[in-house]
């Protein structure tokens, strides 16, 4: 395992060394996919709480940002306590709603995506967001600014949320809320039998894997400048979470990590050489059944096993 | 210490329990039996908070707890086991019982090593590291017993451990529940075994067709014809009585 995480701090540093702003911006989306896939990972791998709408985490941190800015003149850098303060609330009340009616599996899912489906289409009809046109950033670089030439440095703010959601991880791992949580997911009867709320353990959990979700959209608004009700809350991010995690390993510290560096091997490197349109995701269709066929415990599964 | 009144539960057409009145005196073992589908474990999810009643009352140490949600019932003292034994299949035997501990235990290494303690003591010790979901039968009933016990309840209800097990195991798990009392927990138990029920219980308390039709010893319990006919068919008190002997004498040990 020491090894492992070698690999991984050299692999991570790699787009540092050298000016590539190429391999910087690899890093930086596959730092986010990571990071998203984590936050989904904190409901969905540890607590079975399997969403299909986690985008509209991602799509309130993303327009928090560019809102705050924007309309109000505050500071970008706020943008990241806000954007994961929304995101939190948004997964409690959504969760609340939800496991208070005792959703669960594809009834919980489908709702989520419902939810992910209001907030595009509240996104695209609001004075606030734009509407249809979405908000542009002025270009004004700088650290005071939250904005930055420079790809590295995008990379690097999306490194440092991605090893705070990794910790969020391994404190979930190693606590009594994870472990209710990874109880509830086992067998609700039992954990309820035993003591544990389950309204409560599940929209806390939600909340947290909205609240990291959400910081990534506030550093895609920051990186892009610009965003928009299809960019934010498209349905192919809330599934690109999902197979992140799953491909990793769900519920395990590590398995959204190996799960985005997978998927970006794969999916860069078919896209490099057969650029059809929509392919990416077909092809990840196809990564999805190979995996649920082959590694049900995902990356991190083969290496538990070995 | 439990105290129900009137408790009462419809399912569509079917009156699965009526008007079951039934006292748990502290420190006790009291059990609750009854034919197949007789509103035993319905009766138990009721207490225990998972079924709502349509009519009744439960009173935990004097503090009603009817309709309170299983959590809120577990935190005040009242723990139940499932029939079909409920394991988290992915999670080792020790972190299951951990999960109980939990309860009580905030710290994770204090209620994991309580954890550990509790499944030595029921004999889980060689498999704590196990996954659960390889434990065999009579593995897991002990594993529902020492989750259960994790919570440090005050009031067990055991619905059917010993369903299933060879004699021997049975032996077993009536020695530990013995234990259990012994270290000052009061017991309800649903069970079908009567070599069990007479060895153990103080009270016996039987259901048919949804309502109690007889409450007393086991000794009177066995003797009561109302209690043989629910079990063995109409008319059937009459024959064995002319035989002068009850099913239940060749089940009671004796001594």
């Amino acid at each position: 395992m020491p090894l492992v995480v070698l690999a991984g701090i050299v692999l991570a540093a790699l787009p540092f060394l050298g000016g590539s702003q190429y391999l910087a911006t690899i890093g930086l989306l596959t730092a986010a996919s990571a990071l998203v896939g984590q936050g989904w990972n904190l409901a969905g791998g540890f607590g079975g709480l399997t969403s299909f709408g986690s985008v509209m985490f991602f799509g309130i941190g993303a327009y928090t940002a560019a809102i705050i800015q924007t309309r109000w003149g505050i500071n970008p850098w706020f943008g990241l306590p806000a954007g994961a303060a929304l995101g939190g609330l948004a997964g409690a009340v959504v969760g609340f709603a939800a496991f208070r009616a005792g959703l669960r599996g594809s009834y919980f899912a489908l709702v989520t995506l419902a939810f992910a489906e209001v907030f595009h289409v509240l996104s695209n009809s609001l004075a606030l967001t734009g509407a249809g046109l979405g908000i542009t950033l002025r270009l004004a670089p700088g650290l005071g600014n939250f904005q930055f030439l420079d790809r590295r440095a995008s990379y690097a703010v999306m490194l440092a949320l991605l090893v705070l959601a990794t910790a969020l991880a391994h404190w979930l791992r190693a606590s009594r809320f994870g472990a209710r949580l990874v109880a509830l997911r086992e067998n609700e009867d039992a954990a309820q039998a035993l003591g544990i709320d389950i309204v409560r353990t599940k929209t806390l959990a939600f909340a947290l894997s909205g609240a990291v979700i959400a910081t990534a959209g506030v550093v895609y608004t920051q990186t892009y400048l610009y965003i928009d009700p299809s960019i934010a809350f498209s349905v192919e991010r809330s599934v690109e979470m999902l197979l992140v995690a799953m491909i990793g390993g769900p519920g395990t510290v590590w398995g959204p990590i190996l799960g985005a560096i997978g998927l970006h091997l794969v999916a860069d490197t078919a896209q490099a050489w057969i650029a059809l349109p929509g392919f990416a995701a077909m092809l990840y269709g196809v990564v999805l059944l190979a995996v649920i066929r082959l590694l049900p415990d995902g990356i991190a599964g083969m290496f538990r096993r070995a | 210490m439990l105290e129900v009144r009137g408790l009462s539960k419809r399912f569509g057409g079917l009156q699965a329990v009526r008007d079951v009145d039934l006292d748990v005196a502290a420190g006790s073992i009291t059990a609750l039996i009854g034919p197949n589908g007789a509103g035993k474990t319905t009766s138990f999810a009721m207490i225990a908070g998972f079924i709502r009643p349509d009519a009744g009352r439960v009173a935990l140490e004097g503090r009603a707890i009817t309709a309170l949600r299983p959590d809120r019932i577990a935190a005040h003292g009242l723990v139940r086991t499932f029939q079909i034994t409920q394991p988290f299949g992915g999670l080792s035997v020790a972190e299951n019982i951990r999960i109980g501990a939990f309860l009580h235990v905030a710290e994770p290494a204090a209620a994991m090593a309580a954890a550990r303690a509790i499944g030595t003591r029921l004999g889980l010790g060689p498999l704590l590291d196990r996954p659960a979901a390889s434990l065999t039968v009579a593995g897991r009933k002990r594993l529902e017993l020492a989750r259960a016990l994790a919570t440090q309840p005050r009031l067990l209800l055991l619905d059917e451990v010993m369903a299933g097990l060879n004699p021997a195991e049975i032996g077993e798990i009536v020695g530990l529940i013995r234990e259990i009392r012994t270290a000052g927990v009061t017991i309800l138990l649903i069970e079908h075994i009567m070599q069990a029920v007479a060895s153990l219980a103080e009270r016996v308390y039987v259901l048919a067709e949804g309502a109690l039709i007889a409450t007393g010893s086991p000794r009177e319990i066995a003797e009561n014809p109302a209690v043989i006919e629910a079990y063995l068919g109409h008319g059937a008190a009459a024959r064995l009585a002319r035989t002068h002997s009850s099913p239940f004498d060749q089940a009671a040990p004796h001594g």
